[in-house]
């Protein structure tokens, strides 16, 4: 078998021109089958590990992938709002261990701005577990700091320091620039990969101030009627001393112990309208701010007056529970929530469910790569077979030496096979440098990170199924060759 | 007829075949013989004009062809009795055959063609009894005078160097028995005694028949044997199969 197997490869080698092509043919397409369902898992892989660590995303009663896709990967709208005293009440649920706010707010040329805490980036997980981490400078903290994305920083060439402006809705270059309310760049995250390095995050607090601020801004020549009895409008006033002028206005910001003061009544229970919330609020700082921005207008202007930033609804918030085995009942809780309807999903589960909907589409990918590889070894039979009359002597020449007619068949299917070894081989490889030359380029154009990593079974599958059909195919010409050897006998027609 | 003193320790003659006739599938009979045979050691010469069964004697003698009727049988061993793969196997082991011409595998070296039939089969390089099949396939080069081209591509030799190395791969590992299909009709007169003095020589040395087929009748003088195909094939459908 072993001198077959050479003299196979020797026949190949003195049709090297032929061989090639055949090769690259069958390479072509393998490249094709294997780069898709490599691309497929990485994409899927990239696309799984968006989220992790997070046990459920709650939002406002709406559907479940509206609010995976405005959450989690910055697409569409957020499916309503949540009141912030709502989402007071479910972090002191005794199963939630952390929770992060999400407040979507407008846009800086096209990129999401995001209100959130800095649980965001102690708490928020991505692929195995990886950490939201700074590339420079540190987690927004002030009404006016900013933290951008590694992709916003690169794309506009923002560097820690830089004033930006944010824009009113979620399209960019809009109209109405806030720029009442002017940010300061005080942190860059380093690249995740994933939806984070197109967002902007600010405080809660500041995306607060920035749409009072968006509101007084149409009369900047006198004092907005809302702003002025706290004495806080300058900073609402656009140019260069806002910023200065803040630090006065950040101290009470902060849901400490200067918010209680505002609120003639300290403890939750007259506040709130709910009968059954007071029990759910252990937390005695945070209510007082919360519940009179949410409940009367009589509160929010007095809020407004006092210009303390406090927001008063979020779009969305990020629970981990204490145990992940309670995240179905926690799940069913938020869902039966009585005093606002609430829609609680699983990331893990939503994101499967998407990629239901999107995994359709692979369908037809596969079937043009299926094709391409019926396209591959058809050549290849068209190569063995059209060569088999100009070898007829050879074959009678083996005859002679004693070859019989099976040695003959497996000369050829060894030369198929082998053809399509190589074709896997070389294919396999086109894989592995078209992804390491091109990781950079795709990155880049669809933000997409594919990691170099192992062929995965569906893979092997893919090759042993070349393989097997490229060998399987190998028998056509051979037995060809099988019949022109029995009736040439040792007497070709040549 | 049975003047040939073996050289092997068998008796048996190298050919002889009992009323053998044969046919293409179900066509008239091409081959008819009565008996035949021919003894070890003998260099005989085959002759007969175009179509009178040369080819098809020649593929029953070297088991390609399975005759419809009768014994073939070669070196004692009756081919008739044998499947197809046992056939092929007798022939890796016992016999070696030239064409007319183009006997070479064109992707082969000149070395890789002399080897080919120990390559292929166990049992024949088990003729060499351990001896190197390179060095072996090195001495038959000396001996037809071909050493010079043993690493060249094939392409590259005459027509007479090729046929030279034809003969050396049909008497590597020492066959019982050479097959020559008209081996010299592609070589000059000059060349052509030359290459029959090799031809013997190299038989002689390992001890092989040989059985030499040629319509061209000069040659006769030079073998041992001659025996003509018209008298002793008396199938009549002969000619209108065979060209």
């Amino acid at each position: 078998m072993g001198s077959i197997l050479r003299l196979a490869l020797q026949s190949l080698r003195s049709r090297a021109f032929t061989s090639l092509l055949t090769v690259a043919s069958i390479a072509l397409s393998v490249t094709l089958l294997v780069g898709i369902e490599h691309v497929r898992a990485g994409v899927r892989e990239s696309f799984a590990g968006t989220i992790r660590g997070v046990d459920l995303i709650v939002g406002a009663r709406g559907g479940t992938l509206q609010i995976l896709l405005s959450t989690v990967f910055g697409i569409g709208a957020p499916s309503g709002a949540v009141s912030w005293e709502t989402y007071e009440r479910w972090s002191a649920h005794p199963a939630v261990s952390w929770t992060i706010p999400y407040a979507l707010g407008d846009s800086h040329r096209g990129y999401r701005v995001i209100g959130t805490t800095n649980a965001f980036y102690e708490r928020y997980r991505f692929r195995q577990d990886g950490r939201v981490t700074f590339a420079t400078g540190a987690p927004a903290s002030g009404e006016t700091d900013v933290v951008i994305g590694a992709e916003v920083a690169e794309r506009l060439r923002y560097k820690v320091g830089d004033p930006i402006v944010v824009t009113h809705g979620l399209q960019g270059g809009g109209i109405s620039d806030h720029e009442a309310h002017p940010f300061t760049i005080v942190g860059v995250l380093n690249r995740t990969f994933t939806p984070i390095d197109r967002a902007i995050y600010v405080t809660l607090e500041g995306l607060e101030a920035m749409h009072e601020d968006f509101e007084a801004a149409p009369t900047p020549a006198t004092p907005p009627a809302i702003g002025t009895p706290s004495g806080d409008a300058p900073p609402a006033m656009p140019g260069a001393e806002a910023p200065p002028t803040m630090p006065g206005a950040t101290p009470p910001v902060m849901p400490g112990a200067e918010a209680p003061p505002v609120m003639p009544g300290a403890e939750a229970p007259p506040v709130m309208p709910g009968a059954e919330a007071p029990p759910a609020m252990p937390g005695a700082e945070a209510p007082p701010p919360v519940a009179p921005a949410a409940s009367t207008d009589s509160a929010e202007e007095e809020d407004h007056a006092e210009h303390d930033h406090e927001p008063s609804q979020i779009s969305a918030f990020f629970v981990g529970t204490k145990n992940r085995f309670e995240a179905l009942q926690l799940q069913r809780e938020l869902n039966t929530d009585f005093t606002e309807p609430l829609t609680a999903i699983i990331p893990g589960v939503s994101l499967g469910e998407l990629w239901q909907n999107i995994a359709s589409a692979e369908v037809g990918l596969r079937i043009v790569a299926a094709f391409a590889v019926a396209i591959g070894l058809t050549g290849m039979l068209v190569a063995l077979y059209s060569s088999l009359d100009a070898r007829r002597r050879e074959m009678a020449i083996l005859r002679a030496v004693g070859a019989g007619p099976r040695t003959i068949v497996s000369l050829l299917v060894f030369e198929s096979a082998l053809l399509a070894l190589i074709g896997c081989v070389v294919g396999v490889a086109l894989v592995y440098v078209i992804l390491a030359l091109g990781q950079g380029a795709i990155e880049a154009r669809s933000g997409v990170h594919l990691t170099l990593r192992a062929l995965g079974a569906t893979e092997w599958k893919y090759l042993a199924l070349v393989l097997v059909s490229g060998t399987l195919i190998g028998f056509v010409p051979a037995l060809k060759a099988y019949r022109n050897s029995l009736s040439d006998g040792l007497a070709p027609r040549s | 007829m049975t003047a040939g003193i073996s050289p092997s320790a068998t008796t048996a003659p190298a050919v002889e075949l009992h009323d053998v006739r044969f046919a293409y599938g179900a066509g008239p009979d091409v081959v008819a013989i009565s008996h035949l045979a021919i003894p070890r050691g003998e260099t005989v010469f085959l002759h007969g004009p175009s179509g009178s069964g040369k080819t098809t004697l020649l593929g029953l003698l070297a088991g390609v062809l399975r005759a419809t009727q009768g014994r073939v049988q070669i070196l004692g061993t009756d081919l008739t009795r044998l499947s197809n793969g046992e056939r092929d196997a007798f022939r890796a082991r016992h016999l070696g055959y030239v064409f007319q011409q183009f006997n070479l595998i064109p992707y082969l070296s000149v070395r890789e063609n002399i080897l080919l039939p120990v390559r292929l089969d166990a049992a024949r390089r088990a003729r060499l009894q351990g001896a190197d099949p390179v060095r072996a396939a090195n001495a038959l080069a000396a001996e037809l005078d071909i050493a010079q081209a043993l690493d060249k591509p094939v392409t590259q030799l005459s027509v007479g160097q090729q046929q030279r190395v034809a003969v050396a791969r049909s008497l590597i590992a020492s066959p019982e028995m050479v097959i020559c299909d008209e081996p010299t009709s592609a070589l000059d007169s000059d060349r052509r005694e030359r290459f029959l003095q090799l031809l013997f020589a190299s038989c002689r040395k390992a001890g092989a028949t040989l059985v030499f087929v040629s319509h061209d009748m000069s040659l006769q003088p030079l073998f041992s044997r001659a025996i003509s195909l018209p008298e002793v094939n008396t199938a009549s459908a002969v000619a209108l199969v065979e060209n």
